[in-house]
């Protein structure tokens, strides 16, 4: 699968680029599934500059939300440092450590779902660099992580919209209203003048 | 902020001769009252007023923010400058009112860095006394790498290290010494933020060795104000007031235009903050940009100028003013 494209929408709603090698003293790059194939493509546009740059580089890879396993394929690009976490959570404590005994220069490449991205982002930038100096590239599913403002609960892998909360049941209504903080789209109780009346859940984020 | 914009009434409680080139001068308010508090790096614009000329010159404040008592500025001799400097230098003595604008920060700390780094050359140390002053009490981690060119001319050098200890560090031009950037910008742990405030050149010189060491853009702050250049006197027309002036050589489009009585946008006045962004409504001539704030692509079209700042050769200028 490839970049994905996204439609227009509100300010809030995060956009992706594509990944390309910028100067820097040391390279990470946190990626899920298909998120693998921005990282082999970005090394393929390199050419001659790969050798220098997987030198320099550090790849956290896990498996994407439906199981897609690149692990191979990123493995064989022989950067100094490759690891495969089974879960993003499984990988938390090493991207923190990580970042904690980074130095500036370090350039940050995140792909794959909104979901890692997004998480591996917060991690960025609570560490202290700011988020537009992160490069980022959507590749693979588009299921969102999805905060109830009701109940504050976190469901994760949401895919129709509407949706029923994890946490607390009710219908939620998923807004292109995202939180950095949070790294998730918000979700909005769709009934709450009309109890009951709940339009058929359609499945907009595959 | 403009001719119209309120401006603080103040009385020179003190004029401080630091060295031979750099004077301080310290502002109290007229009615007695406090300063509006400021935040560190903020600046504020001192009015001045000789045989006729009319000039408004943006300083850094130095005081500590929290010190509502007054304002502290520091001001280098510029002996080739337009006159600002010169008048400060000689004319203003203790006890003079003069009027001052209110503070403007173009040049903040960022609150989400981890730690802040310092980099001052000559008269660019004035924005990071206050700014330190600031970090110190927001028990912020931070460093300062201050060049200059002897002891003799390096304002304020033993006070800095009197105060902050280890986390300054000088360098002097005469003693052969010299700040060594790259090794620096790379000891920073993640989450460092750059600023820059001194000599054009070493504007250009940090920022680009930022640049090739990976420093994200937001990352690297700096500030400069330029002093309109002076050259040969012009005429500009403007337009929407139905007025041509004659632009003096030692004088800016924006002073021109006051001096005519037209009320013109402006905020710092030295090519940085945006605000007296102007129209070219023709121009047949050459626009001499000398700001920071519009793009290459800006400049090049020759639609848009900076008044505080640009200059002008050629035949005709209209301006959408
Ligand atoms: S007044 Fe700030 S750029 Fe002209």
């Amino acid at each position: 699968m490839t970049k994905t494209l996204f439609e227009p929408s509100i300010r809030s709603r995060p956009v992706y680029g594509e990944l390309s090698p910028r100067a820097g003293s040391a390279h990470l790059f946190i990626a899920d599934g298909e998120g693998a194939e921005a990282i082999t493509d970005m090394f393929a546009k390199a050419g001659a500059d790969a050798p220098a740059l997987l030198a320099k580089s550090h790849i956290i890879y896990m498996p994407g939300p439906y199981g897609t396993d690149l692990s191979a394929a990123l493995q064989a690009l022989g950067a100094a440092q490759f690891h495969r976490a089974p879960s993003f959570n499984a990988a938390e404590l090493r991207i923190r450590k990580v970042l904690t005994d980074a130095h500036m220069g370090l350039q940050v490449y995140l792909a794959g779902t909104e979901t890692v991205i997004g998480l591996a982002q917060r991690e960025v930038m609570m560490a202290g660099l700011p988020f537009e100096a992160v490069q980022t590239e959507h590749r693979g599913s588009l299921s969102r992580r999805v905060q109830c403002v009701h109940c504050k609960g976190v469901t994760e892998n949401v895919t129709t919209d509407p949706f029923v909360c994890s946490h607390c049941g009710l219908n939620l209504f998923v807004r292109d209203h995202y939180s950095r903080r949070l790294a998730a789209f918000q979700g909005v109780n769709i009934d709450a003048e009309d109890p009951g009346l709940v339009p058929a859940a359609v499945e907009r984020f595959k | 902020m403009s001719v119209g914009a309120p401006k603080i009434d103040v009385t020179v409680a003190e004029v401080v001769e630091v060295n031979s080139l750099i004077k301080r001068f310290r502002f109290v308010r007229a009615d007695g009252g406090a300063m509006p508090p400021f935040s560190g790096g903020a600046h504020v614009v001192v009015e001045m007023e000789e045989n006729g000329t009319r000039r408004l010159n943006p300083y850094s404040l130095m005081s500590d923010p929290s010190d509502t008592s007054g304002y502290s500025i520091s001001v280098r001799r510029d002996d080739l400058g337009r006159g600002g400097s010169l008048y400060l230098h000689k004319q203003v003595k203790a006890g003079m009112r003069m009027q001052i604008s209110h503070p403007v920060n173009l040049f903040p700390i960022d609150a989400r860095a981890k730690k802040h780094l310092l980099l001052a050359g000559g008269i660019g140390i004035t924005p990071f006394m206050s700014m330190m002053g600031q970090l110190q009490k927001m028990g912020q981690k931070f460093e300062l790498h201050y060049s200059a060119r002897s002891p003799q001319l390096g304002a304020y050098c033993e006070t800095l290290a009197a105060t902050y200890g280890d986390r300054v560090h000088l360098y002097y031009d005469e003693a052969g010494q010299a700040v060594d950037l790259d090794r620096l910008l790379q000891g920073q742990p993640l989450g460092t933020h750059l600023y820059i405030c001194g000599p054009k050149g070493m504007i250009g010189w940090a920022k680009s060795r930022a640049e090739a060491a990976g420093w994200p853009r937001n990352t690297v702050h700096s500030e400069e104000f330029l002093a309109p250049p002076v050259g040969n006197p012009f005429d500009v027309e403007l337009a929407a007031s139905g007025v041509t002036v004659t632009v003096g050589a030692a004088q800016s489009i924006l002073e021109a235009m006051e001096a005519a009585g037209v009320d013109a946008p402006y905020l710092c006045r030295g090519g940085a903050c945006g605000q007296c962004e102007t129209a070219v409504i023709r121009c047949d001539g050459h626009i001499h940009h000398h700001d920071h704030w519009l793009t290459p692509e800006d400049k090049a079209s020759n639609r848009k100028i900076m008044p505080c700042v640009s200059r002008f050769e050629g035949k005709s200028l209209v301006l959408d003013r």
